[in-house]
């Protein structure tokens, strides 16, 4: 890069950012236009003329989408489900991540392997048979100790978390940051007498905090986006998850773009405010993932 | 305690002196099965046990309700004359063949253009990547009203140069565009960092000698950037493949099963059948069958990179 500003390199750079503004109109107009559709009034989203900004402002879809469809009540529980799932893959997979890295004991290997290979598998293979697992979990749900007679796990919200409480994906990550520290640390706190997992707990983890935070960040991403297994274990209305809430609001709201546009930036406001706090740690996971 | 541990992991770890003595929980090989147990417990029961099973249940005429009957290859055999199924598997092989090469273009052309040091590329690179935090399902209502003929975004913007844009979502002839299009929108952004770390991973030594030999721009592209991004195409290809094969939320959302079936999906076949007419032993018939077609094409992909590897190594 020279810094010559000739005529040439002047007009180069201008049709650059020209180009780079464009490219971002494409990826954020369509948020901005459902954030300034949710906020006008009926007759300016259905007018000929194209208008960015409302004219006359209004909160009515916000409303609308509240007291038709219980909104509060599906961010909640997906709040919930979100944060207790990312606390027990933090937890769980930095913990067996810890162990594959670190640790030496029999079967290693093979473990591991079995674990890597599975991430093979599509989630719509063990789809039916993890359903009939939870519908036949032992002593849940009005089950007798064969796993028969009642309804099991599903309608519960542990038929959301256990299948990901410790996903594979968080085990891998985990492994992979913690093979990048040096083995010398727990060398020495085993020398200062450090239990196994007071090594793991006190020297390693505090040094995992940026993995840590990448990891949250994408269990939290997967958790709050998820869909369909929601909707498969998932009858109760009072249960359902903010993604199962939207879809079925824009199945019965059609052409209503008010109330689906202000239902839209509710769901999508969240993970933005989480993106924006927290950007360097989204990117940052993703070439990781990709280049070790 | 006397640990037998392979010859590899001895390599990696020094054995320190004190390790053989101690209560059990200092031991390794007590607390390191210990510590994965967890996640093995989970994966067992939630990945390999249903692994298992699908392949035993494609065996039978499972349905919850009656008693489970094994029917041999019955299943399969049906699936053979299912036209639905079928026509799920064309839907899905059209959606691939466009969306695919179009993703690795895109995200290695919008790498490319954010992979300088000016002001303002941080942004650029933000903005690109909010798409892929939102949730498909948020991603597809918003588009339903970009989409729209009349007041939707692109056919407005259309009709500013003259074009009377078509009804999208209810014409078959564009509602497979349609969804290729918001996917794309949605999933660039994560390919692009990929590609981006795999660009800055590129050393300089190699651009200057290109350069020195008198390489200019494109051919610094062709033999140099290209090339040294196998690795990186290798998994953004394997990954928008098996992800592409996997199409469903947004889909589902934007079209349901689309107008004469032009936009029911492997995954949507699937789930009616098992979920809605209970029908699971069948079902999983479907989806092994979906797996195999997967496994395959990973298979015939890493074989092609393969020889492409050996070809320029």
């Amino acid at each position: 890069m020279t810094a010559k500003h000739t005529p040439f390199t002047i007009a180069r750079e201008a049709l650059y950012y020209a180009v780079m503004l464009i490219l971002s109109g494409v990826f954020v107009l369509p948020f901005i236009w459902s954030v300034s559709t949710s906020f006008k009034p009926d007759n300016e989203i259905f007018s000929d003329t194209l208008v960015l900004l409302p004219e006359q402002p209004t909160v009515q879809h916000y409303i609308d989408a509240f007291t038709t469809v219980p909104f509060g009540r599906y961010l909640g529980n997906s709040l919930f489900l979100a944060v207790i799932g990312v606390i027990s893959n933090l937890f769980f997979g930095s913990l067996a991540g810890y162990s594959y890295a670190r640790l030496r004991f029999r079967g290693k290997q093979s473990l591991f392997r079995l674990q890597l290979i599975s991430l093979m598998v599509p989630g719509i293979v063990t789809i039916i048979p993890s359903y009939i697992i939870l519908r036949s979990f032992p002593f849940a749900g009005g089950n007798d100790w064969l796993g028969q007679g009642g309804s099991g796990l599903l309608n519960t919200y542990w038929a959301i978390f256990l299948p990901g409480a410790a996903g594979t994906f968080a085990v891998f990550l985990m492994r992979q940051f913690l093979l990048t520290l040096p083995s010398e640390l727990g060398e020495a706190g085993r020398i200062d007498g450090c239990s196994e997992f007071g090594i793991f707990w006190r020297i390693y983890l505090p040094l995992c905090l940026p993995a840590l935070a990448t990891l949250g960040l994408f269990t939290f991403q997967g958790s709050w986006n998820a869909f369909l297994w929601n909707v498969i274990v998932l009858s109760d209305p009072n249960l359902a998850t903010i993604q199962m809430g939207l879809q079925s609001f824009t199945f019965n709201n059609q052409t209503d773009y008010g109330p689906l546009m202000a239902a839209s930036v509710v769901a999508t406001l969240p993970m933005l405010i989480l993106f924006i706090l927290a950007q360097r740690y989204f990117v940052e996971g993703i070439s990781f993932t990709g280049t070790k | 305690m006397v640990a037998e541990t392979p010859a590899s992991s001895r390599l990696l770890v020094p054995r320190t002196a004190d390790r053989k003595h101690g209560s059990p929980f200092r031991s390794e090989n007590v607390m390191g099965l210990l510590f994965v147990s967890p996640s093995i417990f989970l994966f067992l029961i939630f990945v390999l046990l249903p692994a298992i099973l699908a392949l035993v249940l494609s065996f039978t005429n499972y349905d919850i309700l009656t008693p489970i009957e094994f029917v041999g290859f019955r299943n399969y055999e049906r699936l053979l004359r299912d036209t639905l199924f079928f026509t799920s598997l064309r839907n899905v092989a059209q959606y691939v063949v466009l969306f695919v090469p179009l993703m690795i273009a895109l995200s290695l052309g919008l790498a490319l253009l954010l992979n300088r040091d000016v002001p303002g590329v941080r942004l650029f690179r933000i903005l690109f990547y909010i798409p892929v935090i939102t949730s498909p399902i948020a991603a597809a209502t918003i588009w339903t009203m970009m989409l729209h003929k009349d007041f939707g975004l692109i056919n407005r913007g259309l009709a500013l140069i003259g074009i009377d844009g078509p009804t999208w979502l209810f014409d078959p002839d564009y509602i497979l565009l349609a969804i290729v299009l918001v996917t794309l929108w949605q999933g660039v952004g994560s390919n692009t960092v990929l590609y981006l770390a795999g660009l800055q991973g590129i050393p300089r030594y190699l651009y200057e000698a290109a350069i020195l030999d008198g390489a200019g721009r494109w051919q610094l592209f062709r033999f140099v950037v290209f090339p040294s991004l196998r690795t990186t195409t290798f998994f953004v290809l394997t990954l928008s493949l098996t992800g592409a094969f996997q199409l469903f939320d947004q889909a589902y959302a934007l079209t349901g099963t689309g107008v004469g079936n032009s936009t029911r999906t492997p995954i949507f076949h699937i789930w009616e059948t098992g979920f809605n007419r209970l029908r699971m032993g069948y079902a999983s018939s479907m989806a092994f069958v979906l797996f195999l077609l997967i496994f395959a094409i990973t298979l015939i992909n890493l074989q092609l990179n393969r020889r492409q590897a050996e070809e320029l190594g």
